[in-house]
């Protein structure tokens, strides 16, 4: 029965396809895998918005959005239709090309914003047996088609000949080039101990029980470290707080997207938030076991429920952090991701090779957090020293 | 042929050739990016799924934009007034095209290659893997080393030259 449940969308995919001639079934199937992911998370996105605006509205003790419900009728669903007007309201916007900008590009970087996302969603597993493209290298794939999401930041900031933009690209274009380091390198520890770059293996790995509680990567001293690093390389990925300087709205206006409007800008808004649920889901498949269910007891709830489930808990924690923590400079941006981040990251693959050849005891626990809270105290020193903490002096304000 | 060989072999094509004859220089980085994505498809074609993600990864993500920065930081984006051809382009067809048929003859009746088409090998990721790690281990290591030496060099050049006023903006 559960059974039944967990597998019923690939039931109906063979059944729906089962119709018609064999030459036309990869074509069909391939049709209908896309129009899943394309109303799925687009969909995702929709309550995000309005999620986020309401999360945030609490944190900063206010309401956030609460009038808008099912278009004419009394039902007003706490606010959470709120994203019907504003999809309206960006269709029907006119879109403003500025004269000087180079008017091909302009008009083409938000579509290289959306494909690639797209692309990138082809080999996650959602579920079981869910995989789109079982790829033998969807990790590098989705690594690959990530990298051209800068190609399109660049495009946007350079084509609308403003000089916020072009800043916003650039500052976008250094944070994704120096946090891709550590993101790679967080997630080749996974690829070392699997043996294996497919997504669905290093699912399967982690589905095993132990005194029914699961493998999950996440629940080993060089998984959690290497989580917590993909977690901070992915805020900094997706451009979110802190590390949102790329759209700091009160230095640059918004970054490499100031000159777009209407459908344009909706496209880019869209893109970037896919983006971020993407990269939130290769982290689960990677640390926190796919789809799989945390607790034996608990395997009976359906495989995409734990998915979805999953990656909306992160999301509510993106948001938490973007209520929470302040921006960042450059500078220690930088500083972040190339002292700090990148040398655990290393250390983090030489304890991930001592957890794979020592014998499956408590010694290896031990070893293994003992090298990591060194570099740890080591590597956050390092980082503190000269810089005054202390209380800011104003040369100039006082 | 199949019609996807066709169609990313035009828009590979398409891409190379807009990267030499566009006036903007910013237009040919971006018409060379999608001439890197289309090799990329084309040995995705070829089932060679390693090289085809490298190659994205490592030209269009990182190649393209070193040179689209390189363009920004070093000239101002304005086109040039006059042509980008020069005056004796006729000439230049007419080299290269004679270099590139006694290359071709030469290569074509070389004794090192084999007339007949071996059998297509089997590489995945993981053969890839074993063979860097064991037969062609040293070059991978020489070529480590190169690249570190490259960037501690450049880290060397880009370093800020030793002054006397430190950090005036933060007093202690």
């Amino acid at each position: 029965m559960f059974d039944k449940l967990d597998q019923i969308f690939v039931t109906a995919l063979h059944w729906l396809t089962g119709f018609l001639p064999a030459a036309l079934q990869p074509v069909v199937s391939t049709l209908i895998c896309i129009a899943f992911v394309m109303s799925v998370f687009p969909g995702v996105f929709a309550l995000t918005t309005v999620l986020e605006r309401k999360i945030l509205g609490r944190i900063q003790n206010r309401y956030g959005p609460n009038r808008v419900g099912i278009p004419f009728t009394k039902i007003r669903l706490c606010g959470f239709g709120q994203f019907i007007p504003d999809g309206i309201k960006s269709l029907t916007k006119e879109d403003i090309v500025p004269r000087a900008a180079d008017k091909v590009v302009h008009f083409l970087a938000p579509v290289v914003m959306l494909i690639p996302v797209l692309l990138s969603y082809s080999v996650l597993p959602f579920g079981k047996n869910m995989t789109i493209t079982d790829y033998d290298a969807g990790l590098l794939f989705f690594f690959a088609v990530g990298g051209a999401v800068e190609v399109s930041v660049f495009m946007a900031g350079w084509s609308s000949r403003n000089k916020y933009s072009l800043l916003g690209a650039m500052r976008a274009i250094a944070q994704m080039v120096s946090y891709e380091i550590p993101l790679i390198l967080s997630a080749v520890t996974v690829v070392m101990v699997v043996g294996s770059l497919n997504l669905s293996q290093i699912v399967a790995h982690q589905n095993q029980y132990t005194y029914g509680i699961a493998h999950w990567h996440v629940f080993t001293p060089w998984g959690l470290v290497g989580f917590v690093l993909f977690f901070i390389a992915s805020l900094a990925e997706s451009n979110r707080t802190p590390f949102d300087l790329p759209e700091a709205e009160s230095e640059i206006i918004a970054g490499y997207f100031t000159e777009y409007s209407g459908f344009k800008f909706a496209l880019f808004f869209l893109g970037e938030y896919l983006g971020m649920f993407a990269i939130i889901g290769l982290g689960i498949t990677l640390f926190l076991g796919g789809w799989t269910s945390p607790v034996s007891f608990l395997t009976w709830i359906p495989s995409y429920v734990w998915f979805l489930s999953k990656l909306m808990t992160i999301v509510f924690v993106f948001i938490w952090i973007r209520g929470t923590l302040p921006r960042l400079r450059m500078d220690q941006l930088m500083n972040f991701a190339w002292k700090f981040m990148l040398p655990l990251a290393l250390i983090n693959i030489l304890v991930a090779g001592i957890w794979h050849y020592m014998a499956a005891d408590w010694q290896r626990w031990l070893v293994c957090s003992a090298i990591i809270f060194g570099a740890y105290a080591i590597l956050g020193r390092g980082l503190m020293q000269n810089q005054n903490f202390g209380k800011r002096i104003y040369r100039y304000a006082e | 042929m199949s019609p996807f060989f066709v169609i990313t072999g035009i828009v590979t094509l398409l891409g190379a050739a807009f990267a030499m004859s566009l006036r903007n220089l910013v237009h040919c980085a971006l018409a060379m990016a999608v001439a890197f994505s289309g090799i990329a498809a084309l040995y995705l074609q070829l089932d060679a799924q390693f090289v085809g993600f490298a190659e994205i990864l490592v030209y269009v993500g990182a190649i393209a934009i070193l040179i689209v920065f390189a363009i920004l930081l070093t000239r101002s984006g304005e086109a040039p007034e006059k042509s980008v051809l020069t005056s004796g382009w006729m000439a230049g067809i007419a080299v290269s095209a004679m270099v590139f048929t006694i290359l071709g003859w030469a290569v074509l009746n070389s004794s090192a290659i084999p007339k007949e088409t071996p059998p297509a090998p089997v590489a995945t990721v993981k053969n890839v893997g074993d063979a860097l790690m064991t037969k062609f281990v040293l070059p991978l290591e020489i070529i480590g080393l190169v690249l570190t030496a490259a960037m501690i060099g450049a880290v060397i050049i880009a370093l800020k030259e030793e002054t006397n006023n430190e950090n005036p903006g933060r007093k202690s």
